[in-house]
């Protein structure tokens, strides 16, 4: 007789936990399938440990500025071991806190690796759970490597965010492949621990889904800062040795050697899609290969559905999270408004901070939509020339008829704050002049928000 | 848990009750739904039920004595539950004082009173913003749009398909009758659902609370008169041979010209009711009801008095036209005197109307079909069309009402009076 549940989650991680937390409320019986910690890659390997190492790393940056805000504090020295501990730390309080959350909703964790069968079950080891209703397939993605061209993750010197999260000591030199969020957080943390990077990205620009003028800001702020930017190049050959790698790039047609200590991949995630069973129970993935969903997010097999990074781009924990919150309400039978997947912020948190919204102004100009920019630079507000942080800009793209917010793009200090009112302004369809008209508080970063809405009024008054 | 009972609005008006007799007393046993106790409401006598299981407690009102709605009059409470200090028994309130029993906490939910309707809220759409803006600039009614938003609110994506809605689904105007057949809910086989819960659209709504605001709350009076429209087809006929290709004129546009200048004689009938005054107007507007999909709206004829035939049946066609692909603009629609709603298309002999506030009148015209008369002292096959008149007894009386109906039967019945 196998134990059953009304919902089965196979996947801990931030879509899963939300999914089950939030079917529990809903008066679901609910178990969670999970082979390592929960929590998953965000709290245990991903956004939680990197923003935990990134204050280390800003720490350091301001304590090597600190001369010049009146403040002494002798020569800077920094040890990343000692960081990656306190990192250690923080996800562990995370993790424990969500097995806590699932204590706290009575939800079911099952420890172990589950295999999907037939008539809504999973097979975990010798034992067999049951769902009733439905079974969420929440089981995320993980870093892949690049074999084709050598450069296969080793974990000593060919490695990828999972060991860089371990290492005892910041390596001398460090080459980083794929300058999307991963490589520009790994940038700016070894960086600050005294490892000179080279960071190269394949696509023209660092930060090749951001607005072109954020990918600007950062090159410019990195190379000001000694990380070496090469972008536009493909990286042909990696040869790993002992206590190196020796890269083989191309860029602008011209070949060039880098040798480094390490290399840390950041290019890329595949999605865990194999030996759960899935077309054993009739769910087909797409050709990218994501879980097919529809917009119920339910996959091609009745009451099997998917949500997080397996269902699809973009892979954010905070899309997963709603995609859960949505999912467990669509089969308790509510209706839950659409989820809008083009208001997913997007932030990178090395320093200066990026976040956006909505569209880049290249994509406007792809959609042939008539538009205008509004910006403002941080460098002109006050809150910012006080704390130092006057890099960076807010630039709003909105719509010339209507004022409707296309995109919103901030680099600069608190960026991936500052983005949420443009979130809650897109969600609810406020226009750049309800953004305007909200009084903004004087001194502070969100001023540049209301100063960049009316600058794409041609009205901006503190520039 | 102990349960509150409150002295509940238990008719729509009521304020205050007088608590009349207690059926259960201090300790009985009470269940959900049984009398508590029998409350005079500003029209009847009325029981309370208990609206929990429990043991009545605390007694806090007693027989003859009268509160205002919503304050407590007593409690149940769970059996062998103490009651907290919270819900202590008030002391006896002073009939009909404002706040009632002085130590009661002022209760925390929303009494059960009926809803207060204001008319200025009935027009108020949910939009969002970009919605409102957008509908600004394209000229689209928000109200004739269906919110996809949170709470029914009308956002961007909701006006991307009202516009590219295809305009040959609409039903084609026809020439005459100015009103489509309103669409009604697909069928659905008779294994389905039981029901099908339609959300209300924000026209809906709208028709909902104006409607509320005029049958209730208007004291509505009917005047019925058959009307010879012999006459009236003869001269239509002779007009629009002579007009041949350059338009036709309806019944319809000859029943809204002739209100009109009924109106004109009638000043009394051409009147808004408006709180502490009557406006009565110089210039006449006639309101014309049009059967849209999902609802009904009435686009104004302004100045209908001082307009031609050809000129009214125009804009009437262009105004239901309009209606319908959900293009009227807010000054299309607004600023009615009086307003005609025509079922005769739909061979309804005899209707009444609800009156559209803030006006006085409406004409509600039936069919005009051929009907055995007596005419000249034989019995002869005549059109004939009835038309009821509801009045806002307010503004206007029987009489009044009668002497403008007349002056409107006339004109009818012998077009030439029109002239008069």
């Amino acid at each position: 007789m196998a134990s059953q549940f009304d919902v089965i989650i196979l996947g801990g991680g931030p879509a899963g936990y939300v999914a089950a937390i939030r079917s529990a409320q809903l008066g679901m019986t609910t178990a969670v399938i999970e082979r390592d910690k929960l929590g998953g890659v965000c709290v245990n390997i991903g956004c939680i440990p990197t923003k935990a190492l990134l204050h280390s790393a800003y720490i350091a940056k301001l304590l090597r500025e600190a001369k010049e805000f009146g403040v002494e504090a002798g020569s800077v020295k920094t040890d990343y071991g000692v960081a990656m501990q306190r990192s250690r730390r923080v996800s562990d309080q995370n993790s424990k806190g969500v097995e806590f959350l699932m204590k706290k909703n009575k939800v079911t964790v099952v420890k172990g690796s589950g295999v999907l069968q037939t008539g809504r079950r999973v097979k975990v080891g010798s034992d067999t759970y049951e769902a009733r209703t439905a079974v969420i397939i929440a089981t995320g993605s993980r870093v892949k490597g690049l074999p084709q061209i050598g450069l296969e993750i080793n974990k000593t010197t060919v490695i990828s965010s999972d060991e860089a999260l371990f290492l005892e000591k910041a390596p001398a030199t460090l080459a980083i492949i794929g300058a999307g969020a991963v490589g520009m957080e790994f940038a700016d943390i070894f960086s600050a621990f005294g490892t000179t990077v080279t960071l190269i990205e394949a696509l023209p620009r660092i930060l090749p889904l951001e607005d072109v003028e954020a990918s600007d800001a950062l090159a410019k702020s990195y190379k000001k800062r000694g990380i070496e930017v090469i972008a536009g190049a493909k990286v042909k050959k990696g040869t790993p040795a002992k206590d190196k790698v020796t890269l083989e790039i191309e860029t602008n047609g011209a070949t060039r050697k880098i040798e480094a200590a390490a290399v840390l991949m950041a290019a890329g995630r595949a999605v865990n899609v194999e030996d759960i069973g899935l077309a054993e129970c009739g769910v087909q993935v797409t050709e990218r290969g994501f879980i097919k969903v529809d917009a119920g997010l339910q996959t091609s097999a009745p009451g099997y559905y998917a949500i997080g990074d397996v269902a699809g781009p973009p892979m954010l924990a905070h899309k997963g999270m709603r995609e859960g919150v949505t999912v467990t309400e669509l089969i308790a039978g509510k209706k839950p408004h659409a989820i809008r997947y083009d208001n997913v912020p997007s932030v990178t948190y090395c320093h200066p901070e990026v976040a956006s919204i909505g569209l880049t102004e290249d994509q406007c100009k792809e959609r042939k939509l008539e538009y205008v920019a509004g910006r403002f630079p941080f460098s002109a507000n006050g809150r910012a020339r006080g704390t130092g942080e006057t890099e960076g800009f807010v630039k709003i793209l909105r719509d010339k008829k209507y004022g409707e917010i296309l995109g919103a793009h901030i680099v600069g200090g608190h960026a991936s704050e500052i983005i949420h009112e443009l979130a809650v302004a897109r969600e609810n369809e406020y226009t750049v002049e309800e953004v305007e008209l909200a009084i903004h508080a004087h001194p502070t970063m969100s001023e540049a928000v209301a100063q960049a809405a009316l600058d794409s009024l041609g009205r901006v008054v503190d520039m | 848990m102990a349960t509150k009972v409150f002295m509940e609005a238990l008719s729509p008006t009521m304020e205050e009750g007088r608590l009349v007799k207690w059926h259960k007393r201090e300790g009985d046993v009470v269940k959900a739904g049984e009398t508590l106790a029998e409350v005079e409401t500003d029209k009847a006598i009325m029981d309370l039920v208990a609206r929990a299981d429990g043991v009545l407690r605390q007694v806090a009102v007693t027989e003859g004595q009268t509160v205002p709605v919503g304050n407590v009059v007593a409690v149940i409470a769970a059996p062998g539950e103490t009651v907290g200090p919270a819900a202590q028994a008030p002391a006896p309130a002073p009939a009909g004082k404002g706040e009632g029993g002085g130590a009661t906490p002022a209760p925390t939910r929303a009494a059960p009173t009926a809803p207060a309707i204001v008319v200025a809220d009935a027009t108020r759409v949910k939009a969002s913003p970009l919605a409102k803006r957008i509908a600004t600039e394209s000229g689209v009614d928000l109200k004739l749009v269906t919110g996809s938003g949170p709470g029914g609110r009308v956002v961007k994506r909701d006006l991307e398909h009202a516009a590219t809605r295809p305009v040959a689904a609409m039903p084609a105007p026809a020439p005459i009758a100015p009103f489509p057949l309103p669409s009604s809910p697909l069928p659905v086989p008779r294994s389905g659902a039981p029901y099908e819960d339609v959300p209300l659209t924000q026209i809906r709504k709208t028709i909902a609370k104006r409607l509320a605001t005029s049958l209730g709350p208007i004291p509505h009076f009917f005047l019925t008169t058959e009307v010879d429209m012999e006459r009236a087809g003869e001269a239509r006929d002779a007009l629009n041979r002579q007009l041949g290709d350059r338009g036709k004129v309806s019944f319809n546009d000859v029943i809204v010209k002739a209100t009109a200048l009924a109106l004109t004689k009638h000043r009394a009938c051409n009147a808004w009711f408006q709180d502490d005054h009557i406006r009565y107007w110089n210039e006449v507007h006639i309101g014309m009801a049009v059967a849209v999909e999902d609802g009904l709206i009435t686009p104004v004829i302004r100045h209908a008095d001082l307009k031609a035939l050809l000129e009214i049946g125009g804009e009437a066609r262009d105004l239901a036209e309009k209606a319908r692909n959900r293009r009227l603009q807010p000054s299309e629609y607004t600023g009615a005197t009086f307003s005609v709603s025509n079922l005769g298309m739909f061979e309804i002999d005899q209707f009444t109307a609800v009156i559209n506030p803030p006006e006085a009148g409406i004409i509600a015209v039936g069919s005009i079909a051929p009907k055995p008369v007596v005419w000249d002292g034989q019995v002869v096959p005549r059109r004939r069309m009835r038309i009821t008149m509801s009045c806002d007894h307010r503004v206007i009386d029987g009489a009044t009402g009668a002497a403008f109906l007349k002056t409107l039967k006339e004109m009818l019945e012998n077009p030439l009076a029109m002239l008069l």
